[in-house]
């Protein structure tokens, strides 16, 4: 048959297929091989950093990935953005009954595909299967376990007037992507979301880790929220300039559309980095020659006040607030 | 109100055309032109063409922005 | 310019953010006003270009640049809103709408808050698409609420010809529409206003022409630009407005030539005028002005949401009151601005507005508790 049934989830030889069958040949792993009821792992070696995270994501295949790539990417980058070193990943499935298959088989194969990327694996997992109407096609969460390399001491905490911030590459890809497809707005063309692993730039960065204060993936909210996050837990100010927001065309012409901010549309695979002044240069080049960070910028500074707020200056001159974000960004027609 | 922005034509088919900006394309309703080429910018607001864009009258605002932002005036654009 | 290079389609719009001429302007502008002057952005579209670009901090002293009710979400009436909630409990109604209308209040609760009980509601795009969803959904009964200026207006007279034209069934319109000069009338002839000139909303005009807005310079001696959207374009306006001010010589100034021919779009205006018909509407706020709502023509009674849900109780929805305290009609008309405001910031923020002029992203309470003007 080629969907899913709620058999699938009994725990008898239906699930027992789908694990062997489907599962394991994608995701294998020695771990999950052995079948246990838990993954043991060697002790890490340093500081543990560990986290969980669930995707809903609608639809669950996008124009430049799909949610198994979204689940493993999101749990890696909060691990990679904590300082951590992602190692191991665990993923929980929650299957409609009368999913295909295929669509299951697809997301396990970018859910391999992300952790080879990654580098990391996947020791763990579960499946349930609802009846339908119960759940949205297929919900995933992950949960992540790195470690934090010495020397790497970043918080959103550490942000100290008079350091810079870096963004990795272009914005609102992500967003603009997931908004397109799911409202049907029938625009075509190159918008695709950027969900990547991020961990890779994160360690790139090694050499001016000392100078290294913040580190944020800018998901949902976008670059907007990041920022009004470091700002106000460091109780500085962030001064954004706007003619330095890289935006890829398609994306700025489809957000001029629909009136929307492109600092405040979600993205999977950017970075915010907040470093010491002396270190910028070298951080910002660092990025520029991984492949991730091609498109890396200076996109502002840490001022002293007012605390907490976060502006952007206009190439006129003047400022505008930009403060947090709402809610979800919705299309306008004014 | 309200927002619409300039897109250029690229293929007119009955009442809709086909329309891009920086790589975006979209598919919008002709209804409210009375003609439309291939070429064409249109303003585009909510599906639809509302206008198409005179590009004379867009270079005259140009050629006057440059002049007053102190810079030569370029090919084609006439002073003032 | 318009044809050739790779990036030639972005072209027709970055050029017009040339920030050396926008200092140039602004020296202009210092240098032609004459005396304390008053000018009124009719424009929900100019209040947060404005904003995003920062100009109230280039204007000189001189200037009180003042939002008035050019937003067509914060003009909605409380009413109209609560009908079109009412529709959605329905069975089988789908409610559509434009993504600015999600999360205004009605007296129950936004639309937002009525899909998460159960009310099925989907943002459009362009209102053809509510054409489109009804078309492939023929068991649900699509209603789509038509709010916007004259705009707006034409695209969904257009899409009520093609559903006329296409014979759908399951498909029809709230029409909640208002038409701007007659607004402008009403604010010219207001006692306590005084405004010099009208910044002119560029793409109402693209619709309408110059013609519509002469008698505000003739009779009212007000003086008048059309202006477009990009810094320069808003600039240039200004500067046009307080040139006609210094010289005593009101007029109507088109600022937007690109767009805004002098006789506007009468294809457009034609298709508005064989499917609407000017009725008066209640502004929210500002109370009833005469002839500037637009209702469905008779011939078009099938796709007219208030014919075919003629049991609704829209006797009682015509007449819902404001929310107490709420001034957002002061506002709107200038007499007040959001800090004069009792519920600004306290009770009523972004968050959690109380009045459309804070629900709507550019409203003049939203914009300024967001951009601080």
């Amino acid at each position: 048959m080629s969907i899913v049934l709620l058999g699938h989830g009994g725990g008898g030889r239906l699930m027992a297929e789908l694990i062997e069958g489907l599962f394991l040949p994608r995701l294998g792993s020695p771990d999950l091989a052995r079948a246990d009821d838990s993954a043991v792992l060697p002790e890490p070696g340093g500081q543990i950093a560990f986290t969980t995270d669930s995707f809903v994501v609608d639809p669950p295949i996008f124009p430049g990935g799909d949610i198994g790539r979204l689940a493993v990417c999101g749990t890696v980058n909060d691990l990679a953005a904590s300082g951590a070193r992602p190692l191991y990943l665990s993923t929980a499935f929650i299957l409609e009954e009368g999913l295909p298959l295929e669509t299951l088989e697809r997301v396990a194969n970018s859910m391999a595909a992300a952790a080879e990327e990654a580098g990391v694996r996947l020791v763990a997992g579960d499946t349930k299967v609802v009846p339908r109407g119960k759940a949205d096609r297929l919900f995933i969460t992950t949960s992540g376990i790195g470690v934090i390399p010495e020397g790497m001491n970043v918080s959103g905490h550490h942000a100290r007037p008079g350091d810079v911030v870096l963004c990795s590459g272009t914005l609102g890809d992500h967003g603009m992507a997931i908004m397109v497809t799911r409202e049907k707005l029938g625009f075509a063309g190159p918008i695709e979301s950027d969900v990547a692993p991020l961990n890779g730039l994160v360690e790139a960065l090694h050499p001016i880790r000392h100078g290294l204060h913040a580190l944020r993936d800018a998901t949902r909210g976008g670059a907007a929220a990041v920022l009004n996050e470091i700002a106000s837990q460091s109780g500085v100010a962030i001064e954004v300039a706007e003619e330095a927001v890289p935006v890829r065309p398609a994306v700025r012409a489809a957000c001029e559309l629909l009136g929307i901010d492109p600092l405040y549309v979600a993205n999977e695979g950017k970075l915010i980095a907040v470093v010491a002044p002396e270190v910028a240069e070298e951080a910002l080049a660092i990025w520029r020659a991984h492949p991730l960070g091609r498109d890396a910028v200076r996109l502002g500074e840490v001022l002293e006040s007012p605390a907490g707020r976060v502006h952007a200056r206009t190439p006129f001159g003047t400022t505008r607030l930009l403060d947090r974000p709402l809610g979800e960004q919705l299309p306008r027609i004014c | 109100m309200c927002l619409a922005i300039p897109m250029q034509v690229k293929a007119v088919e009955g009442s809709e055309a086909v329309v891009t900006q920086g790589g975006t394309e979209l598919r919008v309703r002709t209804d409210l032109l009375d003609a439309v080429e291939v070429s064409d910018y249109v303003l585009v607001h909510a599906g639809f063409a509302l206008q198409v864009v005179d590009p004379e009258e867009a270079r005259a605002t140009l050629a006057m922005l440059r002049e007053m932002a102190g810079d030569a005036p370029q090919e084609g654009e006439a002073r003032g | 310019m318009a044809e050739t290079g790779p990036d030639g389609a972005m072209r027709m719009m970055d050029e017009f953010r040339a920030a050396g001429a926008v200092e140039a302007l602004r020296a202009a502008i210092a240098a032609a006003v004459p005396r304390p002057v008053k000018l009124m952005e009719v424009c929900g579209t100019h209040t947060m270009a404005i904003a995003r670009a920062g100009l109230r901090g280039l204007l000189p002293q001189e200037i009180t640049l003042l939002s008035g009710p050019g937003c067509p979400v914060c003009v909605t009436a409380q009413g109209e809103i609560d009908a079109f909630l009412a529709l959605g409990e329905r069975p089988n109604v789908v409610l559509t709408c434009f993504g600015d209308m999600m999360r205004v209040p009605g007296s129950a609760g936004s639309l937002e808050q009525m899909r998460a009980r159960g009310t099925e509601a989907r943002v459009v795009y362009s209102p053809m698409d509510a054409l489109v969803l009804a078309i492939e959904q023929p068991s649900k009964e699509v209603v789509f609420f038509g709010v916007g200026f004259e705009t707006t207006v034409p695209t969904v007279a257009a899409t009520l010809k093609e559903a006329s034209r296409r014979g759908v069934r399951n498909f029809s319109v709230l029409a909640a529409h208002k038409t701007i000069p007659g607004a402008l009338a009403a604010l010219a002839s207001a006692p306590d206003l005084a405004v010099d000139g009208f910044l002119l909303p560029g793409h109402v005009s693209v619709i309408l022409g110059e013609a519509p807005y002469r008698f505000l310079a003739e009779e009212h001696g007000v003086a008048c630009a059309i202006a477009g959207f990009e810094a320069t374009d808003i600039l240039d306006g200004i500067r046009a407005l307080v040139e006609q001010i210094r010289d005593a010589r009101p007029t109507v100034a088109n600022r937007y030539h690109r767009a805004v021919r002098s006789e506007g779009n009468p294809t457009a205006r034609a298709l508005v005028d064989s499917v609407f018909a000017p009725v008066d509407a209640t502004w929210r706020g500002i109370g009833l002005i005469p002839g500037t709502g637009l209702a469905i023509r008779e011939e078009y009674a099938p796709w007219d949401a208030r014919a075919r849900f003629a049991d609704l109780d829209w006797e009682r929805f015509a007449n819902v009151p404001e929310p107490r305290g709420c001034r957002c009609g002061e506002i709107l008309k200038g007499a007040l601005t959001p800090r004069d405001c009792p519920l600004f910031g306290r009770a009523c923020t972004p968050a959690r507005p109380v009045g459309p002029c804070m629900v709507s992203s550019e409203g003049t309470c939203a914009a300024y508790y967001r951009y601080q003007l």
